[in-house]
């Protein structure tokens, strides 16, 4: 079964984009309860400035360096300016605020750089590899090996340092982590520096295979934003769940189905997990406090 | 006389805490019943599965015979209970004339396209239920404050305006969560009268009170309950004499005063 | 007399959309306005599912989608006429949204928000893709509603433009006196209520279950005529109608202005509109400004631009 290997190993690798995004979604959800509709901007902002910082003569490394601390410092720049100002706002106004700021990133990102696709070189050459008939691009690998080191670092993180467990905390509660002394003023600017960095990374990963340009972002926040919801929100476990069965499933839609309602089949199942369990693969029940 | 409400060894659990254990009691029409126990006793767990928005793990709920265990809020509303809150869930942006109205919604609501084209039926609806609301509101002294923002009020009037809007509803069996909680004397004293006036009209009232002198003056029949049992129950006269009555309270009031100590 | 404030709202928009062409240096505001008013439409549908019951859709351009494909489809396939094509699209979008709208309506907050969000991608992916019928990406052509030479023929000889204003400006101030009957009537009561507290409006016996699917009932059939007057005006439409972007710009129209105001979400819808108009000099600018608005209100004025100009014209009266 060549052909399955192929879309799983295809699945994989998208899902994988997924997973970080997803992820990137959790850590902010988690710190402020804001989901933000940005998120996508920063996997094409990871992409954008490693492609023209590459191109100003920088070497890929350092310039993929760069992507990820300038747009770490744009997510701590849009929690501190649109997102602590707006504490306390409905939910409707909150979901405007991040997609105000995705469409003003998108309309910076244009003015600054341009509105071509670009790309930059694979890390490890475009010789596929060939796996059980099927094969592979080493950049693939390369993306699975990204999210895995992320989540594994994210996972060591949380559990053994004192700054991660007090993010948990803060996330757990936040009027008992400020009792016992946390700055959870702090705790978001870390998570919106954190997020971001992990999407801009995403970006810088995959860039080489789907290529980036300004407006990528949207589709990248839609997809990941579904594949947290279906993991369950707030759920780092549920987001790498999710980000991963969403890129399977859109594999396999395209490759047996129809490759133009790939996007639909993810949607679709979207909505029959919100139908079915309200809350997620992972995610806890809530009950309404009278 | 026939049995308003009945409740039949009710119980249920939050993530395998036992929140209420088999509590069962009954209240006729015109009766005052009183359920009082020291705070986290599982009061107002059991008014919201009294009222459907908890289910009941076990037991059953009868209104009038029928067995209405964890059937939706607004269809216990249809068949005669009415409830309030003790942390107040008012309509925050209506003015209290219309949170008052919003009480009368099942005699009011009608065609939703009458609604949408202001048909005179739907105009003559919200008349009739606005009318009705004046009344109310009249009655729970609320009148002059009836065309300001509901989110304004005092919280004592905030009480007063959700006995009111549970009143609209004509109820037979009313449930009232802590009404005098947070008002001062003289306030408590017409929330006194209001309630006796409502039980005198056939009303069952099933009651949730932390004011003792209240309790002992209106009720009939007091529940106790403690961590989600009952303990006793019986006339204020009997229940203010039982042991674990004042074992409860005072257990509590000397934890309750070493945790503020 | 002292008039209620649906009068005035209606009074006022009437006064607008009456007396703004006395002040129009061309023609082409004509074109401005009727966009204004579709859009103006579309919104009034979304002042009722988010300003009245406190429901958030990010799929509603799927609605419109549908209004405007029945007004282009319906002509050609089925000979229907264009009037009868936009009372379809109407229907279906209705029916559709009744169908789905009960396990949607269940979700709250975020949960609605992605739920709709799919719902509305889903339609449009359809447009986009199903080509052999629906033209695909590049759009189809849409049949004339004919209207303008009936009037014509009876004596009124009106421009394209002039007819498309005035036909689409009554289209808005019907849509806003129903909306407007809705507010005080017991239907929207319940709406307004169980925004305010879905467990009270439970218990004083509103199914609460079946006032939100009314509310998102009607806010698609809103967004479907809406979607139909875009297709007939412009005579073509291309998916766009029904896509992501379209969604959003409903729902920051009505927040921007203040969705829980008819005439506030209305006077979002024409911010919103004539934003890119003014800009035409510097387009490349649109994007980043459009973000900056959509960021800037929510955070300074949260009930929205005309509620917070109205108190503060208010507090300088006082």
């Amino acid at each position: 079964m060549p052909e399955l290997m192929q879309f799983l190993l295809s699945g994989v690798t998208v899902g994988a984009v997924y997973a970080l995004v997803a992820l990137g979604f959790t850590i902010i959800y988690n710190a402020s309860d804001v989901v933000n509709f940005a998120q996508g901007e920063f996997v094409m902002l990871g992409g954008m400035v490693t492609v023209f910082a590459h191109h100003a003569g920088l070497p890929l490394p350092l310039a993929a360096l760069i992507a990820i601390l300038s747009t770490a410092g744009i997510g701590v720049a849009l929690n501190k300016l649109a997102i602590e100002p707006a504490r306390g706002a409905p939910v409707v106004s909150l979901i405007i605020i991040t997609i105000g700021a995705s469409i003003f990133i998108r309309g910076v990102t244009q003015l600054v750089f341009d509105k071509q696709l670009h790309r930059f070189p694979a890390f490890s050459g475009d010789e596929p590899i060939r796996v059980l008939g099927a094969t592979i691009l080493p950049q693939s690998l390369w993306v699975i090996a990204g999210a895995v080191a992320v989540f594994v670092g994210l996972w060591l993180f949380f559990t053994r340092t004192l700054i991660g467990r007090a993010v948990l905390a803060t996330s757990n509660n936040r009027l008992a982590a400020r009792l016992v002394g946390i700055n959870t003023g702090w705790v978001m600017t870390l998570s919106f520096a954190l997020s971001a960095g992990i999407g801009a990374l995403a970006g810088v990963l995959v860039t080489p295979i789907t290529l980036v340009s300004y407006d990528v972002g949207i589709a990248l926040a839609l997809k990941g934003f579904a594949a947290a919801m279906l993991g369950g929100m707030g759920n780092p476990k549920g987001a790498l769940v999710g980000g991963i069965l969403l890129g399977l499933l859109e594999a396999l839609t395209a490759g047996y189905v129809s490759s133009q309602y790939k996007d639909a089949a993810a949607f679709v199942v979207i909505l029959a997990v919100l139908f079915a369990m309200p809350q997620g693969l992972f995610g806890k029940k809530s009950t309404d406090r009278v | 006389m026939t049995v308003l409400l009945e409740i039949e060894g009710l119980g249920i659990s939050f993530g395998g805490l036992r929140a209420v254990n088999d509590v069962s009691f009954r209240v006729n029409p015109g009766e005052i019943v009183s359920v009082i126990g020291p705070n986290g006793a599982g009061k107002t767990t059991l008014f919201n599965m009294i009222s459907g928005i908890y289910k009941p793990g076990a037991g059953r709920v009868r209104l009038m015979g029928e067995d209405v265990t964890g059937i939706s809020p607004h269809l216990l509303a249809r068949r005669g209970m009415s409830r309030t809150f003790q942390n107040l869930q008012i309509f925050q942006s209506m003015t209290v004339l219309e949170n008052a109205v919003a009480g009368y919604h099942l005699q009011e609501s009608g065609s939703v396209l009458a609604d949408l084209l202001g048909l005179p039926a739907s105009r003559r609806r919200a008349a009739a239920a606005r009318e009705g609301a004046r009344q109310l509101l009249e009655r729970v002294d609320l009148a002059r404050a009836a065309e300001m923002e509901a989110g304004s009020l005092s919280y004592g009037a905030l009480k007063r305006l959700e006995i009111a809007r549970a009143l609209a509803l004509n109820p037979k069996v009313l449930l009232l969560d802590e009404p005098a909680a947070g008002c001062n004397a003289v306030e408590t004293e017409e929330i006194d009268h209001l309630i006796a006036e409502v039980a005198a009209s056939g009303v069952a009232i099933l009651l949730v009170e932390h004011d003792m002198k209240m309790v002992m003056r209106i009720s009939r029949h007091i529940v106790v309950l403690d961590h989600g049992e009952k303990i006793a129950e019986g006339d204020p006269a009997t229940v203010s004499r039982n042991p674990k009555v004042i074992e409860a309270y005072l257990g509590t009031q000397a934890e309750d005063a070493h945790a503020h100590g | 007399m002292r008039l209620s404030e649906k009068q005035w709202t209606l009074l006022i928009l009437a006064a607008l959309i009456a007396l703004s062409p006395f002040f129009f240096p061309s023609s082409y505001y004509y074109r401005v306005g009727s966009l204004i008013f579709v859009n103006g439409l579309a919104v009034t549908g979304i002042v009722i599912l988010t300003g009245y019951a406190g429901q958030i859709s990010l799929g509603h351009a799927g609605f419109a989608g549908i209004g405007a494909y029945a007004c282009a489809l319906a002509p050609a396939h089925l000979g229907l006429h264009p009037a009868l094509a936009l009372v379809l699209g109407a229907a279906i979008s209705g029916v559709l949204a009744f169908l789905v709208g009960r396990p949607i309506l269940r979700l709250k907050g975020y949960y609605l928000a992605v739920a709709s969000l799919g719902l509305g991608i889903l339609v449009a992916m359809a447009l986009a893709n199903e080509s052999w019928i629906t033209g695909g990406p590049d759009g189809i052509k849409v049949a004339d509603l004919g209207l303008r030479a009936v009037l014509k023929s009876q004596g009124l000889d009106l421009s394209n433009t002039e007819f498309w204003y005035a036909f689409t400006g009554l289209a808005l101030l019907i849509g806003a006196w129903l909306a407007l009957n809705l507010h005080d009537s017991p239907t929207g009561r319940a709406l307004r209520a169980l925004h305010g507290s879905e467990i009270a409006a439970r218990t004083v016996g509103i199914d609460v279950a079946r006032a939100k699917l009314a509310a998102f009932v009607i806010s698609a059939v809103y967004a479907s005529v809406s979607g139909s007057l875009l297709a007939l005006q412009n005579r073509f439409i291309t998916p766009d109608v029904a896509g992501y972007m379209h969604s959003i710009e409903m729902v920051t129209m009505a927040v921007l202005g203040g969705a829980g105001s008819v005439l506030g979400a209305i006077f979002g819808a024409g911010i919103l509109t004539m934003l890119p108009q003014v800009l035409t000099v510097f387009a490349e600018y649109e994007q980043l400004m459009l973000g900056l608005v959509m960021m800037l209100v929510m955070i300074f004025m949260r009930q929205g631009l005309l509620p917070s100009v109205l108190r503060l014209i208010r507090g300088r009266g006082e």
